[in-house]
């Protein structure tokens, strides 16, 4: 019963997992240095990505702390510290007891923005066992609307020019890693901005249309009037929210309904509305507001100026690890051509259109990478249908 | 027993109906223009019902019985670990897990060690888990459709293997929670219906004892064919030669003879726990199932998943309860089989094919009448909702894990692309189908229980410590796994392919769980000692995420149930 084809299978499953373990080492082996010049410029890069990684969170106690030790070690010199403008936030090796001295000489030099050697008159000290002999005082220049930083390399000797050089150069290659995380900062800015200019775009319009239409209704139906009054600032306060990048599918489609029920409000029984919804993917994570843009689109573009009836389907299907969402209208539709940014002219509706559809998609590549953005099938008077899909899991999402 | 018409019919009935809910389920269930039932979350009950449709395998619905009419009561605790494998993941895992939002371990990985080499590992593990149990669905598929139309073992395995993937991989059956939730109900009734016939008949015929006194004997006049040469043993001492092609006459009331190379316990054994021919540590082997079948549960890569639908801990709570009530009152009826097997199979004992009993049962008691053969037909069709649900719920994981962290970061497929997750389905289907037609003659229920094994000395482990100690590292975790998944995986190894050992190492083995489980604990908690450095900074708010329900979630991100709410309802309620 257990035969031997069945050990022979197993064995050559063995010998195919050692292979491919043997191989790996090898490969990994491959990539070790050879000579001495190609490993002292191996260590330098690596020190620098060392360095460079909690620099680029900013200039902070803890990030300073994280570095110094790195930077110490690519200027070489017998201790280092990291200083800004009130205080020596972080200090590796020789020299903890001139911090006053080592301030005060960073202070000087970031006012007049040029570096400073000091010798053993500047750091005067009446301890026997210091080896502190000079130091390097090199600012970093730091985007601007931060507090002014600089770092200090300690010698145990007079400065050498090697030192002096040195230091200058890791100034420098700091500031630009600083430059880099104000540049991380502010895209992230860019993108929280993105989503409340998301939310400034969705209301004029439609509050204006919302209001009018429970206007009409205040007299002949102030039951109506009231609900949808309410259901109106339900929708704003979810619209509005300040707090939360993230929400799930459900209160996404919760919103939605708000939404729809306002727009029935106005459209009567023009609008129709179809959902199939899998309960399997009620609980996953998207973006704030990257639903309820599409749906507010294929109502506004799609439906709004058709005669007749339309209507929008929205639809969440379950598909393994990832969850499909489409929202399909079947009113006038548009021109591919004005999607794609191809044509010149593209009427006023069309590109708000574009815009609000690229703003979703951009959101939703910058959370769940490139190949996760929104897929746009339309035609003019074929309707249109947006589909995107949902990864159920995702490390930076957290609804 | 032949091959029933009516047993045809149910199997094909019961895989096209499969097919077609899957294929149009959501379409009849859940179109609507009502946002309110659109949103609606799925019930703890409907939730449970369908952890209970996937996780009761061809393991439950044959094997388990198989395995009480050989070997008696020691076996029970196979149906009692596998129903509390609930109560652990209810105790520790079940609402952290639902909280940390992660839809598979190597999510949960990410999320609490924030590792990818840890999540490759844990996908390593997701893999070999997936397919060994897939492997003894595919086996009892095989079997099934052998003993019940005597087509070739090959074919069964084929048909379920091919039906499954294809459905998984075109996108038809991808484990809806209806559809699972159906399955449950049809498996409790194909076993508990026949089982009440069985019953009345057992006392209507003056309740045959179960353990005559002088062995148990044939209940009608059978014949056995011998494809093995094998010596055989009557009660009395008499021993019998046989080769290969002979044909044995039994007449009713003969005694069951025992057959060399089948192992099962006859007489007053088979009621009483131990063995007292055998002195290779059964207590020891006792333990270790105890251990693997309760720990092993929450390390179901197909188990797991199904939390994520719940929509907060307390709902993950809750349907944990309901699914150790449903899947505790199934386990009930596969005993029940095995007892009455006991009466009206004893062949079986002969052959050693006992994962048959609870197909060949109802038309062996209740004879080949029209009854007969319509609870045989219900019982074969219970059996294929087993292989169908399980394995399309185990194919959807696995394909997932593969399309997402295989070919998704290797550059193969775009990341989670439908086209990536057909290729992955595939093969997630065929090498299970290739092992299942190359490996047989091993209990389904063994082979099950290995796969327990392996998860309780791998993703336990993880999950428990991960959940429950924050000075869990990235570097002790892997090491852990590695150690306690590693001896596992090889001790599988050596019981499907190597050679005959004596008895106590065979034990050591083939029940690994007792010493591959504290090993995995021990390495993990030692190796994160070691590298205490490597906890990670924000473990303090993963473990707030983890552990603080979510209305006390620090996060403001739940609309308060204000007065605006209150407001709202009173309107609709007027309105």
């Amino acid at each position: 019963m257990r035969g031997l084809p069945t050990a022979l299978a197993v064995l050559a499953l063995v010998t195919a997992l050692a292979g491919a373990v043997v191989a790996v080492l090898r490969l990994r082996r491959g990539r070790a240095v050879a000579t001495a010049e190609q490993r002292a410029t191996y260590d330098v890069l690596h020190t620098a990505e060392l360095a460079a990684e909690p620099l680029r969170a900013g200039l902070t106690r803890a990030s300073a702390a994280k570095a110094v030790r790195h930077l110490r070690a690519l200027v070489g010199a017998a201790g280092l510290a990291v200083v800004d403008a009130t205080q020596v936030l972080a200090l590796d090796g020789h020299g903890d007891h001139h911090r006053a001295q080592l301030l005060a000489a960073a202070q000087r030099a970031v006012a007049t923005d040029r570096s400073a050697v000091l010798g053993e008159p500047d750091l005067a000290c009446d301890r026997v066992d210091c080896v502190v002999r000079g130091a390097v005082v090199a600012p970093v220049p730091v985007p601007s609307g931060h507090p002014n930083a600089a770092i200090i390399a300690i010698a145990d000797g007079l400065p050498a020019p090697g030192l002096v050089q040195a230091t200058l150069e890791t100034a420098r290659w700091a500031s630009s890693q600083l430059a880099v995380a104000e540049l991380e900062s502010s895209r992230e800015r860019l993108a929280r901005a993105e989503v409340r200019a998301l939310r400034a775009q969705i209301s004029p319009h439609f509050i204006y249309n919302a209001l009018g239409a429970i206007a009409s209704f205040v007299r002949t139906d102030p039951e109506r009037a009231r609900e949808l009054i309410l259901e109106f600032a339900e929708f704003t306060r979810y619209s509005f929210r300040a707090h939360g990048e993230f929400t799930t599918l459900a209160e996404e489609l919760r919103s939605i309904d708000r939404y729809l029920t306002i727009e029935r409000a106005r459209f009567g029984d023009k609008l129709q509305v179809r959902l199939q919804i899998a309960p399997e993917v009620l609980p996953v994570g998207l973006p704030f507001l990257c639903l309820q843009p599409l749906v507010e689109n294929a109502v506004r573009h799609g439906l709004s100026r058709k005669p007749g009836m339309g209507t929008v389907s929205i639809e969440a299907r379950d598909a393994g690890a990832e969850c499909l969402i489409t929202v399909e209208d079947d009113g006038v539709g548009m021109d591919p051509a004005v999607l794609a940014g191809t044509s010149a002219a593209g009427d006023e509706s069309a590109d708000g259109q574009h815009v609000g559809l690229s703003n979703v998609d951009e959101r939703l590549r910058a959370v769940f990478g490139d190949g996760y953005g929104l897929v746009v099938d339309t035609g003019l008077g074929a309707g249109t249908k947006v589909s995107m899909r949902v990864p159920k899991f995702h490390p930076g999402v957290r609804p | 027993m032949g091959s029933s018409p009516y047993t045809v019919a149910a199997i094909v009935a019961v895989t096209l109906v499969t097919v077609v809910i899957g294929a149009y389920g959501l379409r009849m269930a859940r179109t609507t223009s009502d946002f309110l039932v659109a949103s609606r979350a799925i019930s703890p009950t409907w939730n449970a019902a369908a952890i209970g449709g996937e996780y009761l395998s061809a393991a439950s619905f044959l094997g388990v019985a198989g395995l009480v009419l050989k070997h008696g009561v020691d076996v029970l605790w196979y149906p009692v670990g596998f129903a509390s494998g609930y109560l652990a993941l209810l105790l520790f895992v079940a609402a952290p897990l639902r909280r940390s939002g992660a839809f598979t371990l190597p999510d949960f990985c990410e999320v609490r060690l924030r590792s990818r080499r840890l999540r490759k590992l844990a996908t390593a593990f997701v893999l070999f888990i997936g397919w060994l149990y897939l492997v003894p669905q595919l086996q009892g598929a095989g079997l099934t459709l052998a003993t019940v139309t005597g087509s070739p073992y090959a074919l069964g395995a084929l048909l379920v293997g091919g039906v499954v993937t294809a459905n998984v991989a075109l996108g038809g059956m991808r484990a809806i929670t209806f559809v699972q939730a159906f399955q449950y109900w049809l498996k409790l009734t194909a076993l508990a219906v026949p089982v009440i016939f069985l019953a009345l008949h057992w006392q209507a015929t003056d309740r045959p004892p179960v353990t005559p006194v002088g062995g148990t004997t044939f209940p009608r006049a059978t014949t056995v064919v011998v494809e093995r040469p094998a010596t055989l043993t009557f009660p009395d001492g008499a021993t019998l030669e046989v080769g290969h092609g002979e044909r044995l006459e039994f007449a009713v009331g003969t005694p069951v003879p025992r057959v060399s190379g089948v192992d099962a316990e006859f007489g007053g054994d088979w009621l009483l726990p131990g063995d007292r021919h055998r002195e290779d540590g059964g207590l020891f082997g006792t333990y270790s199932l105890i251990l693997a079948t309760f720990l092993g549960t929450m390390g179901l890569p197909h188990v797991l998943v199904r939390f994520y639908t719940n929509p907060d801990g307390a709902a993950a709570r809750r349907t944990t309860l309901v699914v150790l009530a449903l899947v505790g009152l199934f386990y009930l009826f596969p005993t029940l089989y095995g007892v009455l097997g006991r009466i009206y199979t004893p062949h079986l004992l002969m052959t050693g094919e006992t994962d048959a009993v609870v197909l060949l049962l109802p038309g062996a008691a209740l004879g080949s009448g029209l009854l007969g053969q319509l609870l045989g037909a219900l019982v074969a069709a219970g059996a294929f909702a087993a292989f169908l649900s399980t394995s399309s719920g185990l194919l959807t994981s696995v394909a997932g894990v593969l399309s997402t962290d295989v070919f998704g970061r290797g550059g193969m497929a775009q990341p989670g692309s439908v086209r990536g997750f057909r290729i992955s389905a595939v093969l997630a289907g065929a090498v299970p189908t290739l092992l299942a037609l190359n490996v047989f003659g091993l209990d389904v229920s063994q082979v099950v229980g290995m796969a327990f094994a392996v998860a309780a000395s791998t993703f336990c482990p993880l999950l428990v410590l991960g959940i429950w100690w924050r000075g869990l590292t990235d570097v002790g975790a892997a090491a852990g796994i590695v150690a306690g998944g590693g001896a596992s995986v090889l001790a599988v190894l050596v019981t499907v392919a190597g050679p005959p050992m004596a008895p106590w190492p065979a034990t050591l083995i083939g029940q690994p769980a007792a010493w591959t489980v504290p090993l995995s604990f021990l390495v993990m908690l030692v190796g994160s000692a070691l590298t205490r450095r490597r906890v990670p900074a924000d473990v303090g708010t993963t473990m707030l995420r983890l552990h603080a329900p979510e209305p006390l979630r620090p996060e403001p991100d739940r609309p308060r149930t204000a007065p605006a709410a209150g407001v709202r309802t009173a309107g609709t309620v007027k309105a």
